[in-house]
């Protein structure tokens, strides 16, 4: 049984589909899946979709062999559904400490939140000398590290992050990256949308290349990275 | 350690509010009755809960709602209704035979009815018009406020509401510790609801509706509680103001008065519960006692001080109003509490321990 499974996804915004039937599986549990394509290809929509916060007009979404597709986003959270925002979307005037709690709000165990702020906290020690700090004082990268701890409090099986390299220098990227590795090894699955299709497909185990509503290619990390058709779309011809 | 920290924290506050009441208690029994301050005091602390009310909706979830002087009007006239003693109900509804209502509550109960009842209407407003946002909400709750002022005055209503004649004859109070105790109260309520995780969630909602509904925070649901807590402290509030005026009458719950609370929240601080009381005693001692002497004519040396005639003060507070927007547009708190400006910063390791 795989993990999270997406069988022919439609979308309208208005009368324009956005989505025109998306399938595509999660299969292992702890692994990196990443969509990539170019502006408007779907890629958010495909993620909104997932959490609940667009309706699908038509299609299927099953999560853990149970269909969520009609679900509340808050349902869809609470059954371990994370999203990471585009663009970080942190709150601003709210303290890292109350970002981080904010991100829990469907639990109710204090305890278990307080242990899993101080995991958050090992992860990213940057967010705890920040801790008072209003998150809108942050830097682009701490912001970053901020939105995975946040959608880390909310205990995810599945974590969806959309560009989480929008705007951050190149080092910074690496770091993030880094993160995603580190956070796919505790065994929490990453489903990565990412412009930058030369680092997502290098730390994916699998992924798909959407073209405007639709998957148009699918396979492994480096296979799709050694493919030439992705090489000249997204990838700029090889200099050689 | 942290419960050993919060136990002499909030015996300080208790030890605050308790000074607070005694030197109120002293005071009355010393100074004459008339005085001006007595009616700052009363006045003011009763814009405090109006002002913290408004600032839930408007600095703390970010629903810019005008429709304040509308819930305090239904709490002004839900407190006068039912609290006229019978015996005078036909003198004060003398056009239409002693009104329908033939009982009288006590004052609590009619201060919580009064509540309830803004609540409850704000409850069924709420339900389509939460759907607006920003200035379109703020012309949906203004129209509405202005809607309820008409309809209060309505001919027919007039059995109920006594159309548009004074009510009176309510108990009213005289001491100054009434309003404080009962608004020492709903503010207590307020910073509890404030620091719970309803408190942040509106807070996060403010900050950015998408992220928050996309940490599960359900934005209906949460707006219209917003809405209605708000709502009830504006209908506590308005009970209140009904108390210290002695009489209630529609006419006077305008537009004028929703922007008169939204100023001093302004001026406190979006955001900011400490900076909202802070400003409502600012702004009631100006309006009421320091800034007077504005509106009448005054002689220096055998000469007539220019400008000085009835309604200069208005325009005072309008360039008063001008300076803050352009200058101080974060008012005197920001969005900070007055006790976080005696915090000294946290050192990094003694961090949630």
């Amino acid at each position: 049984m795989s993990l999270l499974k997406v069988e022919n996804l439609k979308v309208s915004y208005g009368g324009i589909e956005a989505l025109k039937g998306v399938s595509f599986e999660v299969a292992e549990k702890g692994s990196i899946v990443t969509l990539i394509g170019a502006n408007g290809a779907g890629k958010s929509t495909t993620l909104r979709a997932i959490s609940g916060l667009v309706k699908p007009s038509a299609g299927k979404i099953e999560f853990q062999g149970k269909d969520i597709t009609k679900l509340d986003t808050q349902k869809i959270v609470a059954s371990g559904i994370a999203l990471v925002p585009e663009g970080r979307r942190v709150f601003s005037n709210l303290t890292v400490l109350e970002n981080l709690k904010i991100g829990a709000y469907l639990r109710k165990d204090d305890a278990q939140i307080r242990q899993d702020i101080e995991y958050v906290y090992s992860m990213f020690p940057r967010l705890q000398e920040r801790e008072w700090q209003l998150a809108g004082t942050l830097s682009g990268g701490e912001q970053q590290m901020l939105a995975v701890g946040r959608a880390l409090m909310t205990r995810p099986q599945l974590m969806m992050m959309d560009e989480p390299s929008l705007g951050l220098a190149p080092l910074v990227v690496k770091d993030i990256f880094a993160i995603i590795r580190r956070l796919s090894q505790q065994g929490i699955t990453i489903l990565l949308i990412e412009q930058n299709a030369n680092a997502a497909l290098k730390c994916a185990n699998y992924g798909y290349v959407m073209e405007t509503g639709r998957i148009t290619m699918s396979g492994g990390g480096m296979e799709l990275l050694n493919n030439p058709k992705v090489r000249d779309a997204y990838l700029g011809r090889a200099r050689k | 350690m942290i419960c050993v920290k919060k136990a002499t924290k909030l015996m300080l506050y208790g030890a605050l509010i308790a000074v607070l009441f005694v030197a109120l208690w002293v005071l009355e029994n010393t100074l004459p009755k008339s005085t001006m301050l007595f009616t700052v005091l009363k006045k003011g602390v009763i814009y405090a809960l109006l002002a913290v009310s408004m600032n839930l909706l408007n600095g703390f979830t970010g629903l810019f709602s005008l429709g304040q002087a509308g819930f305090m009007l239904i709490g002004a006239y839900t407190y006068a209704i039912t609290t006229i003693p019978v015996a005078q109900r036909m003198a004060v509804y003398q056009y239409y035979e002693g009104g329908i209502v033939q009982f009288a509550l006590p004052v609590f109960a009619a201060i919580l009815l009064a509540g309830l009842m803004a609540a409850l209407f704000a409850y069924l407003i709420g339900l389509p018009v939460l759907r607006l946002k920003s200035d379109y909400l703020a012309i949906a709750t203004l129209g509405f406020a202005e809607i309820l002022r008409a309809l209060v005055q309505y001919d027919k209503f007039g059995p109920l509401t006594n159309g548009s004649n004074l009510l009176r004859k309510f108990p009213t109070f005289s001491s100054v510790l009434f309003p404080f105790a009962v608004v020492a109260v709903c503010l207590f309520l307020i910073v509890l609801l404030m620091n719970s995780t309803y408190g942040r969630a509106f807070k996060a909602i403010r900050d950015d509706e998408i992220a928050a509904e996309a940490m599960g925070i359900n934005l209906a649901r949460h707006k219209q509680l917003a809405f209605v807590i708000s709502s009830f402290f504006a209908g506590v509030g308005g009970a209140l103001l009904a108390m210290y005026q002695a009489s209630v009458q529609a006419s006077t719950f305008k537009v004028a008065m929703t922007y008169e609370i939204l100023l001093i929240v302004v001026i406190g601080g979006m955001g900011s519960i400490t900076g909202s009381v802070l400003a409502s005693f600012l702004f009631i001692a100006c309006s009421e006692w320091w800034l007077r002497f504005l509106d009448t004519e005054q002689f220096l040396f055998g000469v007539q001080v220019p400008l000085l005639r009835s309604g200069f003060r208005m325009v005072v507070f309008s360039v008063v109003i001008m300076v803050v927007v352009l200058f101080y547009r974060k008012g005197i708190m920001g969005d900070k509490e007055l006790p976080d400006l005696f915090r000294r910063r946290k050192l990094p390791k003694e961090a949630i321990k």
